[in-house]
């Protein structure tokens, strides 16, 4: 099993990942994190965290689908494709993008794509979700 | 015929429901589903016109002609975020 493909409702697990990845064939293995970034609202209010929900059968077909693309355009001996959803606290992961390639270069650039291309097509909606309780849809 | 509906987000939260079963007559599109929807739940119409499709978990078009037992979802944008 060369991919693992998961959306879960608990903390990802970065070193989990990279462990999943790890390949004797590979001289490079690139990780991405997307985390909470802290943000103030105009009107004063401080995040508390974000919040995520997903169309699952969809969106793990797509995820799916981006993994089968990312080993076409590069030779991607190993990869992980962790989301998170419910509330993700501030400085907290909410995805992990992790490859393993031959060459450092492919690991960068495959890495690159597979999260850009993730945020841009999966069935995946965030919410922020403020101090004061209040929430609001991010589009 | 009997078609489930899927809502998320913006629109789930509107509409009060993340699922509703729509009877409908044979041939019904897509378009007439939204239209249903549409009526039901005025709230959402606005977020109904930015929202992609998805029967059966793939993309559709308005057109589509839905069956008996087709799962439709309702995809509002998606949260690119900024690079």
């Amino acid at each position: 099993m060369n991919d693992w493909i998961a959306i879960l409702s608990s903390p990802l697990d970065v070193a989990a990942a990279v462990a999943f990845v790890r390949d004797p064939r590979a001289g490079g293995i690139d990780v991405f994190l997307g985390t909470t970034r802290g943000e103030r609202s105009a009107d004063g209010r401080d995040l508390a965290s974000l919040e995520y929900e997903a169309y699952e059968a969809m969106a793990m077909e797509q995820l799916r689908a981006l993994a089968a693309q990312a080993r076409q355009r590069w030779p991607v001996l190993k990869l992980a494709l962790l989301h998170r959803v419910g509330a993700v606290a501030i400085a907290e992961p909410s995805v992990i993008i992790a490859v393993s390639t031959p060459h450092r270069a492919d690991a960068f650039a495959a890495c690159r794509w597979l999260i850009d291309a993730l945020k841009t097509d999966v069935a995946i909606w965030k919410r922020e979700i403020w101090t004061d309780g209040s929430g609001t849809w991010v589009h | 015929m009997r078609v489930r509906v899927k809502l998320f987000a913006i629109i789930r939260e509107r509409a009060g429901t993340d699922q509703l079963t729509l009877d409908l007559p044979q041939g019904a599109t897509v378009s007439s589903a939204v239209s249903v929807l549409r009526e039901r739940f005025p709230a959402v119409a606005d977020f109904l016109s930015r929202s992609a499709f998805a029967v059966n978990q793939s993309y559709v078009k308005a057109e589509t002609v839905l069956n008996d037992g087709d799962e439709l979802a309702v995809i509002p944008p998606v949260s690119g975020g900024w690079r």
